[in-house]
């Protein structure tokens, strides 16, 4: 291929979980891959608001990309999660059945999943299910148990593909939006606009031998730019509460219902990092930026998860938050090449079991990309990368060892999360570093607890100014336009 | 392992207070243990006055009443270290800390006194529906960006919740050029003290809107604007009552909670009303020689009364130390029971044995009432009453009990406080 003709050789839109993923299997070739990401940093759409489990598989239709992706994706995380430093625990899940009516759909659910390939699947009756998790309601009749069920967090599961990506070469552009996208020889030419440089009228354009569209609840947008089959995403929001850690052991595994008369119930489960979390409703809008809550869905949240937990303690909720899932019509991944669009490939319609899927579709869509480019793996390829570490988790010895050395490890920050100066630091630091207040949050947890950063947003804010010599005045929550401040006094 | 023998969990005004006391009743050997980089906690950013009414019968601004409590401990010379934050406390009395110079170190305790004051209820408590944008801060946290580090955190703003410190902080936003659209209250009543509403909001002609909340929150990037709407005896939204204030500031003012993270690591429980420890008269919690005062055991409205709390919290855990605690000795334990409209008392127990002569009880009650008695009972006994124009839950009462009263009923088996219309 003569690639010298393009700027890059590959041009992922999005930096979601699927873009970051994608990116970093592409980074295991000789090919120069370059990602746009429209808002300041990486896991700031549907991937920051999700359930943060890993399914086991036996949900989506036997035969679809999405079963496929899915068992394949939850087998990899083992292997991903050791390699990348990703907090996840296959805590396994249950899906929970009321009703001996509702018998045959868990029973069907069962066998999909036993197609479907995923291992150790169990129907257990309701006594054995509150045996294992007691806080389930008499209510329940019987469950599905999958073993292989897991959380992440998919923050920094984000984060972890990013800046192993990074490491490995791709070039990660922020702020950077695609607007247009044309044909150019073989391949695209993409007209972006950059937000830091957007007052001056300066449109840019790349040019790219292939794209690849992993633009989340966008992806129709620039699917339609290229092909005429076109696709529509529709925007599902989903509602979630977040308790604080006193609740996160109210379940061990992560319990789902089963959609039955009473419809498709919500979930209840332990975050990764110990928290309990209760959702998603599931409402379609037409904003793409409609991440907002209502009374009326964070009110079916606590109502619906009465129902197969009980006791659950709503008065320690310390959050909640909307996601949109990308929905397409066909309830099926996109992934490839539309026929009139060569070169360009889709990973479009990724809703639930998008996150599980994630490391799947990656090495499906590298893959398949280089092939078609003829592109051989690299010889150095760093497959391994190491997390920030954790002051709170870690033994008395090695906490002591590590603040000997880096002394601002010592001075705690966040005090509900235990997040120290030198993880904040470093959460900036790294490459791909955190440029706000959220990105900060999402890599080291500093605010994430239960006074929700009442106290350590001064000192963050400042630690923010200090590192990266963004004044005070523009330090922001996420996105240019979210400034913390509007002066001095 | 290293032994002090009294450790103090807080460096603000109860840890302060506490400390010199207990340097007064003859204990040299004390540590306070501070997490921010200086001692004063929660007062350096109080820069109004109204503090230290009671204490120096002047009125100081919050730096300044820290500062005299500050000079006293450099003057005894009682020993403190800053930017240290305690990890762990036990039951037995070890406590680890962590700062940047000693790392992480774990010492003994002859008595420990919790004085870690309290954290602001945020947003996410309450489940307000709408976006998550920039611009939405508890009080204190805005407090601290415009006080201490000289920072406008917005120009229009709406104060949801009246508490002390979102009243004071419509006055300092308004002084600072910014314009405060109204102060939202859920509940039919104030929770700030009857001068904040007149000296912050009246006098400055900020409406304060009982019975209001905020419905929704507007604004994806940075907040700009609230949806604010009445709300029925049950404290639902009213229908039909939603009203739009422009804002790129939302200030939450809703509640207080007293920071026991420590304390519940130690296992003592937790009062349910109060959020804080369950103490005797002597101010020690259920776990022996741990004593907890200030904001940590019930929110104040009063720095003063804070300060005199923590001064018999000090002395109290000096004497434990000392051997001179007469809970050892024949006596017996009476409840204090919170009844009729009456919603907490602190202490919660008192101990006979080690009963000093008259011993303050504090409470606040459920609602607003006028024209209405505290009694206190000794069993069914009334012993006293006394009565209060207005009575208020945002306004600490407190009634005194002394020895001598009780020694003349000394079966008491219980003593309750309670309101009376008659």
């Amino acid at each position: 291929m003569n690639s010298q003709r393009y700027e890059v050789d590959v041009a992922v839109i999005g930096g979601g979980v699927i873009g970051c993923a994608i990116a970093r299997e592409l980074s295991r070739y000789d090919l120069r891959v370059c990602l746009l990401e429209r808002t300041e940093d990486v896991c700031s759409g549907t991937s920051k608001a999700n359930s943060a489990i890993i399914h086991a598989g036996y949900d989506a239709a036997s035969g679809s990309l999405m079963a496929k992706m899915n068992v394949e994706g939850n087998r990899m995380m083992d292997r991903l999660a050791a390699d990348l430093d990703i907090p996840f625990r296959r805590n396994g899940s249950m899906v929970l059945c009321f009703s001996e009516e509702d018998m045959p759909g868990l029973q069907e659910l069962y066998v999909r999943g036993v197609t479907n390939g995923v291992p150790g699947l169990r129907i257990i009756s309701g006594d054995e299910a509150r045996q294992m998790e007691p806080n389930l309601t008499d209510a329940v009749a019987a469950a599905l148990y999958a073993p292989t069920g897991g959380i992440v967090c998919p923050f920094n599961m984000t984060v972890a593909l990013a800046e192993n990506a990074c490491e490995n070469g791709v070039e990660f552009r922020f702020l950077t939006e695609v607007t247009e996208i044309q044909k150019y020889g073989e391949g695209y030419e993409l007209t972006v606009r950059e937000a830091e440089v957007s007052e001056t009228g300066a449109d840019r354009t790349i040019t790219a031998r292939f794209v690849v569209n992993a633009a989340g609840v966008y992806a129709d947008r620039f699917h339609n730019m290229v092909s005429r089959r076109r696709i529509s995403i529709t925007p599902r929001r989903g509602t979630y509460c977040l308790l604080d850690r006193e609740a996160g052991g109210h379940v061990d595994r992560t319990i789902f219902q089963l959609p039955g008369k009473y419809g498709k119930g919500v979930l209840v489960t332990p975050t990764i990092h110990g928290n309990l979390l209760i959702g998603p409703t599931a409402a379609d809008i037409g904003d793409k930026e409609g991440t907002y809550t209502t009374a009326e869905e964070l009110a079916e949240v606590t109502a619906k998860s009465a129902r197969g937990v009980k006791d659950i303690p709503y008065r320690q909720v310390i959050t909640s938050f909307a996601g949109l899932r990308a929905h397409e019509a066909g309830h099926e991944f996109i992934l490839g090449e539309p026929e009139d669009a060569p070169g360009f490939f889709d990973a479009a319609g990724i809703e639930s079991p998008g996150l599980s899927s994630a490391p799947a579709i990656g090495v499906y869509l590298a893959q398949m990309i280089a092939r078609k480019a003829g592109a051989s793996m690299k010889e150095h390829f760093i497959a391994t990368r190491k997390g920030i570490p954790h002051v709170a988790a870690m033994d008395r010895e090695s906490r002591a060892a590590l603040i000997a050395k880096r002394p601002d490890y010592g001075t705690i920050v966040c005090r509900c999360e235990n997040v120290s100066e030198g993880e904040i630091a470093d959460s900036i630091r790294r490459p791909l570093g955190a440029r706000s207040l959220d990105g900060i949050k999402r890599r080291v947890r500093q605010g994430m607890g239960r006074c929700q950063a009442g106290f350590c947003t001064p000192r963050t804010m400042e630690i923010l100014s200090r590192e990266t010599g963004i004044p005070m005045e523009k330090i922001c929550k996420n996105q240019p336009g979210s400034e913390m401040i509007t002066g001095g006094v | 392992m290293r032994h002090h023998d009294i450790v103090i969990v807080g460096g603000g005004p109860a840890g302060l207070a506490a400390a010199v006391a207990a340097k007064k009743a003859g204990i040299t050997d004390i540590l306070i243990l501070e997490r921010d980089n200086v001692l004063g906690g929660i007062l350096n950013q109080c820069i109004h006055n109204g503090f230290g009414l009671h204490t120096f019968k002047e009125e100081l601004t919050g730096p300044e009443y820290a500062a005299r409590y500050i000079a006293r401990v450099e003057e005894e010379q009682i020993p403190y270290c800053l930017n240290t934050i305690v990890a762990d406390i036990t039951r037995d009395r070890q406590v680890t800390y962590i700062n940047r110079e000693e790392g992480l170190v774990t010492i003994r305790a002859g008595a420990v006194i919790l004085a870690m004051g309290c954290r602001e209820r945020p947003r996410g408590a309450l489940n307000t529906p709408g976006y998550r944008p920039a611009g939405i801060y508890s009080a204190g946290t805005a407090q601290r960006l415009m006080n201490i580090e000289g920072y406008l955190v917005g120009k229009e703003a709406v104060i949801l919740g009246s508490g002390d410190i979102g009243l004071i902080m419509a006055r300092r936003m308004t002084l600072e050029g910014a314009k405060v659209k109204a102060v939202a209250e859920i509940m039919p009543y104030s929770g700030g003290l009857k001068r904040n509403i007149v000296q912050c909001l009246d006098d400055y002609g900020i409406p304060l809107k009982l019975s209001h909340t905020v419905v929704n929150i507007h604004g994806k990037d940075r907040l700009t604007g609230v949806t604010i709407a009445e709300v029925d005896a049950n404290r639902n939204p009213i229908p039909g009552t939603e009203e739009y204030y422009s804002c790129d500031t939302l200030l939450l003012s809703v509640g207080l909670i007293p920071e026991n993270e420590l304390s519940k690591g130690a296992g003592i429980s937790l009062n349910r009303v109060t959020s804080g420890p369950n103490v005797n008269d002597r101010l020690e919690t259920e776990a022996e020689g741990i004593y907890a005062c200030g904001n940590v055991l019930h929110v104040h409205d009063l720095v003063d009364f804070v300060s005199q709390e923590a001064a018999l919290a000090g002395q109290n855990a000096a004497e434990y130390v000392m051997g001179q605690n007469a809970a050892q000795a024949a006596g017996h334990t009476i409840p204090l029971v919170a009844a009729d409209g009456v919603r907490y008392t602190v202490p919660q127990f008192l101990e006979t044995a080690g009963m000093r002569d008259s011993v303050t009880v504090r409470f606040r009650v459920a609602d607003v009432y006028k024209d209405r008695y505290i009694s206190v009972y000794y069993d069914d006994k009334r012993i006293s009453r006394t009565k209060k124009k207005v009575l208020a839950p945002g306004e600490m009462e407190q009634v005194v009990l002394t020895k001598k009263s009780l020694t003349e009923y000394p079966q008491t088996e219980r003593i309750t406080i309670r309101t009376e219309v008659e």
